[in-house]
């Protein structure tokens, strides 16, 4: 008889889509495998069949409450190519930077201050009910209201650039719809010294809690892989809005060495499982086995040569120091990458306020048409990729996305199975292996919310279940 | 059905949230959208896709706050209870729920306005589109004629015997 035993952790919320972690057991008791379970929604494509190609960069924010701006200006870039739009004027092109730092600054401010710093203030181990965002408003209020506020300035940069916080409208094909005016461009700029202040002031506590924590950091959901990312043509800087396709191996060797993202189908492979609806990307070139990669602040940090702003490049000096020179291996090294990318963003806000371009009037350029395009752009969370044809009658016929989560399912998966290995202990779900596999899981900050979240689903459940299927143990975490 | 305690010169605002590309899951804006169109003095309003750290912002900023968001269990045509601050966020704090906002809300800002959750209750969320369901449009139809009565009921002098804070009860949600 198959004595196998499968340890099930449920997040059923809407909220955040449908993940299942299963572990599981082998005849003698220890974990024989781990497995994140995502139900990607699909059917987002046929959705945007058959439209306009000028209505794309609206229509696909429906795709994610979390990161609306990434698809906006992914599938706006992707749509350049059908008018023909290789080169944006200065100023459409400065305002969609504007526009995608300021949603990398919020993005990455809301996760560190409020859905990390409850791990990482009050320990993995802490009281669930203490370890959250309320927690560390109670404990530790200016740190809280500090993250609100950085938000809330990624926001209002999102909100001058693209017309509204959600369903923007800035970014059209071949350029943007507006310009940023003097009065946002001075409050903006008034604002932006506390900014960097409080960008300055996170990366320091994120380093300082790495290199305090480093012997844990490097047991805890940590492995080789390799890392994927876009870098600046020509010189290899970190560039978040565009660029060319760079992917290193453990060592820190180039297997993709600055592809065009056009070429995307031709170096990356999308792998389905049984067992999972979501699929998991690999380098073509290193096969399923071996060219699984991750994406986001520590691939990033990983592929880039350089940070062309000065206080994040002595950061990620620093940084590459701390991981010995060679790609991280450390999930929870996420954490400090996050809060270097956050500086570099407050940095590049300040240089295009700077910049007389941003309240410039020449907004939108064309060419020549052309029907197959591609928008990637390193979304909060890593690589985006948009693809679509469009035919002749200016509707799109083919579209094709990779979300950044896609292509960190492996990883997180590893991270999962690294995270049970340890703290998994017969069959019993504890409070502490409950903790650290939300630790591990949080450190990729997944999106999992291209979903519905109405009112009455439940957040969290997990169930043993034996050898024959049957539910043996079940336990339930949250509203 | 619970009644908003409200009344003339309070600062109203209404919170709904939703993805109007998942069909009935969208009724928060559209709820949203519908009392903006009926101008109603005092009420501010405001959507969202999920409810987030700096609702809790907004919400410091209000009198009373009306959190409306698509139900999948309430009775048709909605449903609206007093909202006390919990402080039990979920798995993820990608979404907080209007408990924790208003939690939020009470911790960094010192501000306790009266809430109200209005659940309205939808059918369809599975799939991408956009507009609501028949069902989902009738019972958003009844839910911002009982809020706009609310609003009107709370701007008419009240009569001396009744408690000056106290909104309506409307009879046929009792």
């Amino acid at each position: 008889m198959n004595t196998t035993r499968r340890v099930v952790i449920e997040p059923l919320t809407r909220v955040e889509g449908h993940g299942k972690v299963t572990i599981r057991l082998d005849e003698a008791g220890a974990v024989e495998s781990a497995r994140l379970h995502i139900v990607e929604f699909r059917g987002f494509e046929r959705f945007i069949q058959g439209r306009p190609y000028w209505e794309i960069p609206v229509v696909v924010q429906r795709l994610c409450g979390i990161c609306p701006v990434s698809h906006h200006l992914a599938a706006a870039k992707a749509m350049d190519g059908v008018v023909g739009a290789d080169e944006l004027t200065p100023t459409a092109e400065k305002v969609r930077r504007l526009m995608h730092y300021g949603q990398i600054f919020q993005s990455h401010a809301l996760h560190f201050f409020h859905l990390a710093s409850p791990d990482l203030l009050f320990g993995f181990d802490s009281e669930p009910a203490k370890r959250n965002v309320l927690g560390v408003a109670g404990a530790y209020p200016e740190l809280a209201r500090q993250g609100i506020l950085m938000r809330k300035y990624g926001q209002e940069i999102i909100r001058a650039t693209a017309g509204k916080k959600i369903h923007g409208t800035g970014a059209i094909p071949g350029g943007v719809n507006r310009s940023l005016s003097a009065a946002d461009r001075a409050a903006l700029a008034e604002e932006l010294p506390r900014q960097k202040d409080w960008a300055r002031d996170a990366v320091r506590i994120a380093r300082d809690y790495t290199l305090e924590h480093a012997d844990f950091a490097a047991e805890f959901a940590a492995f080789p892989s390799n890392h994927l990312a876009l870098v600046r043509r020509g010189d290899g800087a970190l560039d978040l809005y565009d660029g060319v396709l760079r992917a290193v191996d453990p060592a820190g060797e180039r297997v993709l060495d600055d592809v065009e993202v056009s070429r995307y189908l031709d170096v990356l492979v999308e792998e389905v499982r049984p067992w999972s609806y979501m699929k998991f990307p690999f380098l073509r070139s290193l096969g399923p086995e071996n060219g699984w990669y991750r994406v986001g602040p520590l691939a990033r940090l990983a592929v880039c040569d350089h940070i062309d702003t000065p206080e994040a490049e002595e950061a990620r000096r620093e940084f590459a120091t701390a991981m010995g020179g060679r790609p991280g291996t450390m999930s929870l090294a996420y954490h400090w990458a996050r809060m270097v990318e956050t500086l570099h963003a407050v940095e590049v806000i300040e240089r295009l306020l700077d910049d007389p371009d941003i309240e410039g009037d020449d907004l939108v350029t064309k060419g020549e048409r052309r029907s197959e395009v591609y928008g990637v752009i390193e979304a909060p969370r890593g690589t985006l990729f948009h693809h679509y044809v469009v035919g002749d009658d200016d509707t799109v016929v083919m579209a094709n996305l990779i979300v950044s989560t896609t292509s960190n399912n492996e990883p997180m998966n590893r991270a999962v199975e690294s995270v049970a290995r340890r703290f998994l202990s017969g069959t019993e779900i504890t409070e502490g292996l409950l903790n650290h596999v939300e630790v591990a899981i949080r450190a990729y900050d997944p999106c999992l919310s291209c979903a519905t979240h109405a009112l009455g689903r439940m957040p969290l459940v997990v169930e043993v279940h034996d050898a024959a299927g049957a539910l043996v143990a079940e336990a339930r975490r949250g509203a | 059905m619970t009644a908003l305690r409200t009344a003339a010169g309070k600062r109203v605002l209404v919170l709904g949230w939703g993805n109007p590309g998942r069909r009935d899951d969208g009724l928060g804006p559209a709820f949203v959208e519908r009392v903006r169109g009926l101008e109603l003095p005092g009420v501010e309003s405001e959507s969202a896709y999920q409810l987030q750290v700096e609702h809790a912002g907004s919400v410091a900023e209000a009198d009373v706050v009306v959190f409306v968001d698509a139900d999948i269990s309430a009775p048709a045509p909605f449903r609206a209870r007093r909202l006390e601050p919990e402080g039990h966020p979920a798995f993820s704090t990608h979404a907080l729920s209007p408990g924790s906002v208003l939690a939020l809300a009470g911790e960094l800002f010192d501000a306790r306005p009266e809430a109200v959750l209005v659940g309205v209750r939808g059918y369809e969320f599975d799939g991408f589109g956009e507009g609501l369901s028949e069902g989902a449009t009738a019972n958003l139809a009844a839910a911002a004629a009982w809020f706009a009565g609310e609003i009107e009921a709370s701007s008419r002098p009240a009569p001396p015997a009744a408690e000056p804070c106290a909104g309506r009860v409307p009879a046929h949600h009792g």
